[in-house]
């Protein structure tokens, strides 16, 4: 059964595809994202207060490993399946190997739907693999253009500042420091904002996301048949490997499921914003034509019900 | 009645570059390296050949930066701002006559 805010996203989709003069409002927009990337960092810090540090670190470990591998393993297959070109795709596998907030919020919904015992400090990880498998994709990328077309404009300086101090990574691991040292007791007057808007608050978030996916399809002509495949084909596979490895890590179910999705999704907000700064000679619109136009679509309907019957399968 | 003085006039130019947002940090560096003494950024949104930049989420925004400043100046950015970032990013770029009061501002 799909969550009620992945609605809000098709009515998006279907209001641009319809012509619609609806429109949100950039400064809204801003202000979701923020309340979004803070509420999921804040969560994620509480709950990391209530846990044994030794439990956690060996996934956090994991976690970062797994979304620095990312990149390596998808670069060959967009070489000689999606056959792009030695910079474009570094660049497509920076954006999948960074993950999608958005995508992690729907999957820990949907598995609290289910009654699934939640693991909300899993919050931690978003905040973790955000930014590993980006830098190894930016690294690859940047490697290729010097080989090709010789130093890239911007500084190391300048990209390393992007990808760390962007804004998505500021308020996840703000919030998570927040969370963890103040703890659930000092927290309990700010959780009517954080805690009980959460819901609504992605609900308009998603609607934003209908519009944006929307605007983009025309671009997938460009991006081609082969791309298309993979943005499916990629997340489905990460999707896979991930809820196991999330059972090899000791995770209940809602973990697996939650690792599953953080490993299949591809970053659009992080990543697009990084790999401009850093590779600006890769082409946008193919990476995210398939990280927003399809993977994440893909996952939000299609994806998360296919890993929790996956995590159900592999526990059973 | 007492004749109110007109202040005295200087002939100016003012540089507008149009740009995605994620230069605006490098854009800004490099006007004041280059001899700009201030500047104004705008939020914007629009199209062209390119296709369209509606401004509506993180990869899409844009920018308009205003520069008045002396021609030379003026040269020496836009020429630095054709050459490094025009290639690569959605860069507008253009040049107009103003009058300004304050000469030592500009």
């Amino acid at each position: 059964m799909l969550d009620p805010v992945v609605g809000f996203f098709l009515l998006g989709l279907i209001a641009r595809l319809g012509r619609s003069d609806l429109r949100i409002p950039e400064a809204l927009y801003e202000a979701l994202s923020i309340y979004l990337l803070l509420a999921i960092g804040l969560k994620g810090g509480l709950q990391l207060a209530q846990q044994p540090l030794a439990q956690v670190w060996p996934v956090a470990a994991a976690a970062m490993l797994w979304s620095a591998l990312i990149p390596l393993l998808l670069i060959p297959v967009l070489r000689v399946l999606v056959r792009l070109d030695g910079i474009n795709a570094p660049a497509v596998a920076a954006h999948y190997g960074s993950v999608s907030v958005v995508t992690f919020a729907v999957a820990q919904g949907a598995v609290l739907a289910r009654g699934w015992e939640p693991a909300p400090w899993l919050a931690l990880l978003v905040a973790l693999m955000e930014a590993p498998g980006l830098v190894v994709g930016v690294v690859l990328a940047r490697r290729a253009l010097n080989e090709s077309r010789g130093a890239p404009p911007q500084s190391w300086g300048q990209v390393l500042h992007e990808v760390f101090f962007g804004k998505a990574i500021v308020l996840l691991t703000g919030g998570l420091l927040i969370g963890w040292m103040f703890g659930p007791k000092a927290f309990e007057p700010l959780d009517p904002l954080f805690s009980g808007l959460f819901k609504g608050v992605l609900a308009l978030f998603m609607l934003e996301l209908g519009l944006v996916v929307a605007q983009r399809l025309p671009q997938l002509r460009r991006a081609g048949l082969r791309l298309v495949s993979f943005a499916i084909a990629a997340p489905l596979s990460l999707g896979l490997v991930g809820a196991w490895l999330g059972m090899l890590l000791g995770l209940p179910m809602s973990g697996m499921v939650i690792f599953a999705s953080l490993s299949a999704s591809a970053s659009y907000i992080a990543a697009p914003t990084a790999l401009r700064m850093a590779v600006p000679q890769a082409d946008p619109a193919l990476s995210i034509g398939a990280a927003l136009g399809v993977t994440f679509p893909f996952n939000v309907l299609v994806g998360i019900p296919i890993y929790m019957a996956w995590a159900e399968w592999l526990m059973s | 009645m007492t004749a109110v003085s007109t202040p005295e006039r200087h002939a100016r130019k003012l540089l507008t570059v149009i740009a995605e947002a994620v230069l605006e940090r490098v854009l800004i560096e490099d006007c004041l390296r280059l001899g700009a003494l201030g500047y104004t950024v705008l939020d914007v949104r629009g199209g062209g050949p390119g296709g369209e930049r509606q401004g509506q989420w993180e990869a899409e925004r844009s920018i308009e930066m205003q520069v008045v400043c002396t021609d030379e100046v003026a040269q020496t950015i836009a020429s630095h701002v054709l050459k490094t970032h025009a290639p690569d990013y959605a860069v507008r770029i253009f040049l107009s006559d103003v009058t300004v009061f304050r000469q030592a501002m500009f």
